[in-house]
Formats: structure tokens, C-alpha cells, sequence
């Protein structure tokens, strides 16, 4: 299998993510904005970053580029897409997620870790994690604040297509531990159809002891262990109201 | 036709900046400022009649100028 990572305009975070996969030995391809072509690659990287400036609305712009056309064609036929921070925003903003990104409640720029927990782990993002277990993981953003509708969101939960959500050490989803205000502490979400993941949170910074943890290589080997192993089985969901 | 487009957010969202600035102005001593929105204003030029205006703006702000999931819209168009 074959990675593609793509460069917006204004994308910071692209370098990152294909050395990420590089240290995870996981061939990686640059994808450009102004291409249509994909290069046959089997899972596409959003990655971080201000795309087009921000301008408008976080990822709103991003979503034209002539590789978007071909990004939501790719979903649209069960290809797999990750988007992370900014790519979460442009997934958003293009229809392919539910919801959408807004200003952090504090109003302040956030970079810190944070600690999550993956809910659900049946799908082929988070077939590589254990039940509700927690992850510590770096975030760095503006408008990370989760918002959706209260019927949105009951389809997300009733679902089981929040992935990620903020929590305490403990691994509990307290108002503490919601770094952006964002509802119900979410931090990522899945598609109804499963091939679709955006994240706030940066894994492909939390892939080398080095840069001060491997709690995000997960999502990089359950997408290759799927790939090539197929989906994983379900396991319980957390229980609601921990 | 000269346009005015408004976009603000829908009722209910939270909107950070506006609590900020009402706090502000509160401690600038308008303690009868309340229920702040900050939103957004875009100025434009569209070709065609009114009438063809307002529905090529209408698309415009659905597919790009505003975000159904959170904000609303409105427009003005004028000489």
C-alpha cells in the first residue's frame, strides 16, 4: 500500500506527516493542490496547517482545489482519508464529515498534549488501539471547537462514529479535560460509512520517542493493518456518560 | 449590482469573540450592551440584473460565503 500526503497552499504540517510515515516505514507519496491525480495511492493524509490562508472560514477555500474533486470522488468509492487539524476543517467544510470547526472557546491559540480516547475501535483507524484506551497526543489550533447540531450529533453518537474524545488522565470526558469547548469532548469523527477520519489532535507528531511520544503511530498502522489484514472486529463501545 | 452580503452565526452557536467583546464593553462602562454576535460583511460586484443577482448570490453564499452548519445569511443588493 501506498500513502499520499497533500500540500495546500499554506499547509505547514505535509513535511511532517511523510516523515512520520517514512519513521513508520510506510511509503509515502506528496500529493499537489493543483493535481488531480492521486498517483493510485490507497490513503490520503489531509494534514495541518492554514490552507489558503485560513481565509473565509478554516478549510473553506481548500475544499476547490481541482485534488479535493478527486479526494471526495476517492471517499465517495471507500477510499480511505485521514484528516488531521486543518484537514479536519477542509473534511468538514467539504461535506465528507459532519459538523463543523469553530473558534476555541478560550479564544487563545492551544498548543499543548492533550490525552484521548479512542471509542470506538472497529474501523480502520483505530483497529491498532485497545478499548477506551487513552492516548497522549499533541494539539496546536485556533478553531478546534466541535460544533454540530443536537440531531447531528445524536446520529454521531447512536452511530458509534465519534472516534476520539478528550479526557482526563484517568481517562475520563470531564468539561477539565475539553481543551476547545468542543460538545460532548469530541476530538474525532468517523463518516457513516467508515473510510472517512478527521482529528484535531496530530498524530503524526506523536509517532517518535523523540519528539516526546508514540501514542499517535496507531491510527498509521491500523489504516496499513486493514489494508492488508482487513477490518478489525468490533470490540465493546465505551460506556456512554464515562 | 453592488451587493452587501451578511453572514452571522445561527443562534445558539457559541461564539467566543462576540462574549469577549461584550465583556469589553462592559468594562468600558456600556453595561446596557448585550447578546453580542460577531459576524461577517462582504462587499461585491455581481453582473446581471437584480433579479439574476439575487440568485446567483443565493448560490453563492451556499456553497461558499456562508457555512449552513453554522451560520446564517442575507443580503442586500443595490446600484
Amino acid at each position: 500500500m501506498r500513502w499520499g500526503v497533500v500540500t495546500f497552499p499554506g499547509s505547514l504540517d505535509d513535511a511532517d506527516a511523510l516523515h512520520a510515515l517514512e519513521a513508520l516505514g510506510e511509503p509515502a507519496v506528496a500529493l499537489w493542490h493543483k493535481d488531480r491525480s492521486l498517483q493510485g495511492v490507497d490513503c490520503v493524509v489531509l494534514p495541518g496547517g492554514f490552507s489558503y490562508g485560513d481565509y473565509l472560514r478554516a478549510g473553506a477555500l481548500a475544499r476547490f482545489s481541482p485534488v479535493m474533486e478527486s479526494v471526495v470522488g476517492f471517499a465517495a468509492a471507500g477510499g480511505l482519508v485521514l484528516g488531521i487539524c486543518n484537514g479536519f476543517q477542509v473534511l468538514c467544510e467539504s461535506g465528507l464529515l459532519p459538523g463543523a470547526l469553530i473558534r476555541n472557546r478560550s479564544l487563545s491559540f492551544i498548543c499543548t498534549t492533550v490525552h484521548c480516547r479512542v471509542e470506538e475501535t472497529d474501523t480502520p483507524f483505530t483497529g491498532a488501539y485497545g478499548h477506551a484506551e487513552v492516548l497522549a497526543l499533541p494539539i496546536k489550533h485556533g478553531e478546534g471547537c466541535y460544533v454540530a447540531d443536537p440531531a447531528t450529533l445524536q446520529a454521531l453518537e447512536d452511530d458509534r462514529q465519534v472516534l476520539l474524545r478528550y479526557v482526563d488522565a484517568a481517562g475520563r470526558a470531564t468539561e477539565a479535560a475539553n481543551p476547545n469547548g468542543s460538545l460532548r469532548n469530541i476530538a474525532g469523527i468517523t463518516n457513516a460509512t467508515r473510510n472517512v477520519f478527521g482529528l484535531m489532535p496530530h498524530p503524526e507528531h506523536a509517532c517518535e520517542a523523540l519528539c516526546g511520544g508514540v501514542d499517535g503511530a496507531g491510527f498509521f498502522r491500523s489504516v496499513r493493518a486493514t489494508l492488508t489484514d482487513g477490518l478489525p472486529t468490533r470490540t465493546a463501545s465505551v460506556p456512554p456518560g464515562l | 449590482m453592488r451587493a452587501k452580503v451578511y453572514v452571522t452565526l445561527k443562534p445558539g452557536v457559541l461564539d467566543p469573540a462576540g462574549k469577549a467583546i461584550e465583556r469589553a464593553l462592559h468594562a468600558l462602562g456600556f453595561e446596557e450592551a448585550h447578546d453580542v454576535r460577531l459576524g461577517k460583511y462582504i462587499e461585491l460586484h455581481v453582473d446581471g440584473d437584480a433579479t439574476e443577482a439575487a440568485g446567483r448570490l443565493d448560490d453563492m453564499c451556499r456553497k461558499l460565503l456562508a457555512n449552513g452548519v453554522i451560520e446564517d445569511y442575507r443580503f442586500e443588493v443595490g446600484e
